[in-house]
């Protein structure tokens, strides 16, 4: 370590499911280059001062959504945030937010991992094919109406964004709402009117008040907001076809 | 035996702790303004329901000092209810494909506020034949 090396304050929160009541800030003093992440600063953190620092990451560049945290109270990737942006400052590091922390920097995934699951993120074809009809085809227009959504890494940062989920957990939320919006943009898939049901649910997207701050955060630009307003446009056509046509709209 | 205790942060004054937040926030209070506001002018209509007297009552107390002091905050603070209001638009609306190409955000708020002073305007242009 050479004498210029400079040094940040990493405060991070920190909690112990097996010996604390409830989390706690300790300070960390992280000697760092210019390259080095915020990722890279807990990972200093656990190999130098406590080897009991959890957090969750893999693969260091954006693509697998792992690190995820509040960065100085705002939720980014903390592999893509670095270290110099916030020197000489203290930086503080907090799992994300409206989730349950498990340990340290690592939240409770679960329930959104049931959301996901609840959307039916797969193609529901609209009737069955035979191998004889060959694949689907699919134009660039078509294409372009789902692409953004697919964008998604589900590394939950919307939902540490989102107020709404922080006051009620049992909303889909932004990330799954993309994904179940993705599918029913496509083509090639039939779902939509099955999942609708859920759209329009107490779980559904009425509990969003468009506070917008889900699409600003998303490192994927993928719009999770967008695709959360434009169902609650679908689901209010939805309610009022149901007068006109007693096919119409969800079951 | 699981030694699992997730423990969950409380939510109290969440709306402090981001600047977003706070905008948020004073957008969605200053709805109540333009309910202030539709409320006078119901007010108006109600009085003017009740005769001549009554009307050129409302008309008085419109003039007063409190009043045009009450009518600024209401003017400040609705102003910045419509400039945060658009400013939703390209979360809010369907994104709009003109050529095959997806509009910019901007431009999307832009159109909002045009087609809003156009149809001002139109309102204004009608009032004003109709007050000739």
């Amino acid at each position: 370590m050479s004498e210029s090396q400079k040094i940040i304050e990493i405060e991070v929160l920190r909690y112990n499911p097996e010996s604390d009541k409830e989390p706690h800030r300790e300070v960390y003093k992280v000697p760092f280059s210019d390259d080095m992440s915020v990722l890279q600063g807990a990972q200093y953190i656990k190999d130098n001062f406590d080897g009991s620092l959890t957090f969750r990451w893999s693969c260091r560049m954006a693509i697998c959504g792992s690190c995820g945290m509040m960065i100085n109270g705002i939720p980014k990737l903390s592999c893509e945030t670095f270290l110099r942006d916030y020197y000489p400052n203290r930086i503080s590091i907090e799992a994300m937010a409206h989730f349950p922390i498990e340990k340290d920097l690592v939240v409770d995934l679960s329930g959104f991992i049931e959301k996901l699951e609840s959307i039916q993120p797969y193609i529901i074809p609209r009737e069955a094919r035979t191998l004889e009809q060959g694949e689907y085809i699919q134009s660039p227009a078509q294409f372009n109406e789902y692409i953004q959504f697919t964008s998604c890494i589900n590394c939950t940062l919307c939902y540490a964004a989102c107020p709404q989920f922080g006051l009620n957990p049992d909303f889909i939320g932004p990330a799954a709402m993309a994904l179940l919006h993705r599918y029913n943009m496509d083509s090639r898939d039939g779902g939509a009117e099955q999942r609708m049901q859920l759209v329009t649910s107490e779980e559904g997207v009425f509990n969003c008040s468009a506070v917008g701050y889900c699409s600003e955060v998303c490192p994927k630009h993928v719009d999770p907001g967008n695709a959360v307003n434009i169902n609650k446009i679908n689901a209010a056509k939805d309610y009022f076809l149901r007068f006109l046509s007693p096919k119409g709209g969800s079951k | 035996m699981s030694k699992r205790r997730p423990y969950v942060r409380p939510m109290g004054g969440w709306w402090k702790k981001n600047p977003f937040f706070v905008e948020y926030m004073v957008h969605e209070g200053t709805a109540l303004f333009v309910a202030a506001y539709a409320v006078t002018l119901l007010v108006g209509l109600v009085r003017l329901g009740q005769g001549e007297a009554a009307w050129n009552g409302w008309l008085e107390a419109m003039k007063s000092p409190l009043s045009i002091v009450f009518h600024l905050v209401l003017l400040v603070a609705i102003a910045y209810h419509a400039i945060t209001w658009f400013k939703l638009f390209p979360l809010t609306m369907p994104p709009m494909v003109v050529n095959g190409k997806r509009l910019e955000p901007n431009v999307v708020v832009g159109g909002g506020w045009t087609a809003a002073v156009v149809v001002a305007l139109g309102l204004l242009a009608v009032v004003w034949r109709i007050a000739q």
